[in-house]
């Protein structure tokens, strides 16, 4: 088996090798993929959307449907990581012997947990707004946010995370984010103009077409951070308690 | 020999994607431990998507946030940039929904080798494959 495994990752490198000697020159700036689309994304984004940033130009407003469907996926892997761990009886209390090392617990750890986490929620919000002038967004807001909350029930264990956020509060705002983001594209539809084409909210909030669409692409991104928090949150409790959600690692 | 070393030093981005590309796909298919194999995925992944960021690179062009963009003459900027200074965003775009896919799919992984290991007491394959058989 581990022959036949060798065999067919080195013939696979070979093949590819081969074939990057038809790859164009590393850094050129006239290879095929920065030259179409790219080009016009480069060129344009700005004028039709005043974002600065293209990555979050492209992603949220010209791929809006990708974007979308790429936090549908989150939230369903969310869904399925509860369906195929989640333990719907509880084990009674008495045959879980207390671990260890939950005696005594570490002070430096818990109050230097204490003192990053809402450093840590302060920043992802940074990340999350200003993402339209510099590297960032709601994916990455998202992530940074659910990493204080796991931080916190690292340091303390899971219950006490569970009992300041319920697991029923954890899945409501999970979906919470992917409504707000397919809200915002079906209010388009509403207001006459296409799904997900934001320069119609312009009839709302009373800016310009160009400056509708940035303010939609903050909106459908705080879809985004909100459900990729939660579901960070979700995929961490469920995975480090085996589906039991008692006291984590 | 030396034309050899200037290929592949001409190249070394690709090949190191393309080494980093043969160690998951050998991980996912040789290794007896699910584990590993989620670990192999992992690096498959990954080799992808540094192959996407290096498409993305241009010879002297710089991140893709046009610089001093935020001002309040918006139409005035926007008429000056030219393609080739700024590093191509799609790929760049593309492969944050990898990562994010990436996250996704390893979580699920994850949980399906955790429900295996408790319903079978074990994550070695051959292990496992004996006990279905019983």
């Amino acid at each position: 088996m581990k022959i036949i495994a060798l065999l067919v990752s080195v013939a696979l490198g070979v093949i590819l090798l081969v074939a990057t000697n038809d790859l164009p020159e590393w850094g050129d700036p006239q290879s095929p993929a920065s030259t179409h689309l790219s080009r016009y994304y480069i060129e344009n984004s700005m004028e039709q959307t005043s974002v600065p940033n293209f990555v979050t130009a492209v992603l949220a407003d010209y791929r809006g449907y990708d974007t979308m469907f790429e936090t549908a996926v989150i939230f369903c892997a969310g869904i399925t990581v509860l369906t195929i761990l989640r333990r719907s009886h509880r084990r009674k209390k008495k045959d879980v012997q207390p671990r260890p090392c939950r005696e005594g617990q570490d002070i430096i750890l818990k109050s230097a947990a204490r003192l990053i986490a809402p450093m840590m929620q302060l920043f992802a919000l940074y990340v999350l707004a200003h993402g339209h002038h510099s590297p960032g967004g709601g994916f990455q807001g998202g992530v940074i946010s659910g990493a204080s909350f796991i931080l916190l029930s690292i340091a303390y264990d899971l219950e006490m995370l569970l009992s300041r956020l319920k697991e029923r509060t954890i899945m409501f705002f999970s979906g919470l984010g992917v409504l707000i983001y397919a809200g915002i594209g079906a209010i388009c539809l509403l207001l006459g103009g296409n799904f997900l084409n934001y320069s119609s909210w312009s009839k709302i909030l009373q800016v310009s077409e160009v400056e509708a669409r940035s303010h939609g692409m903050l909106g459908i991104e705080i879809g985004v951070f909100i459900t990729v928090t939660f579901i960070m949150i979700s995929l961490y409790a469920d995975l480090a308690s085996g589906g039991e959600m008692d006291e984590g690692l | 020999m030396a034309n050899f070393l200037e290929a592949v030093l001409g190249q070394y981005n690709n090949w190191a994607f393309i080494i980093l590309l043969m160690i998951g796909i050998y991980a996912m298919i040789a290794k007896n431990n699910l584990l590993k194999k989620v670990i192999g995925m992992a690096i498959f992944q990954s080799a992808i998507i540094l192959f996407y960021v290096s498409v993305s690179l241009k010879k002297g062009a710089t991140i893709p946030i046009i610089a001093h963009g935020h001002g309040h003459d918006h139409g005035a900027v926007a008429h000056a940039i030219d393609a080739a200074s700024y590093a191509n965003p799609l790929p760049h775009v593309l492969m944050l929904t990898a990562i994010v896919v990436g996250v996704a799919t390893l979580g699920v992984a994850l949980a399906i080798v955790q429900k295996v290991n408790r319903v079978y007491g074990t994550i070695e394959e051959d292990e496992i494959l004996e006990k279905i058989k019983e």
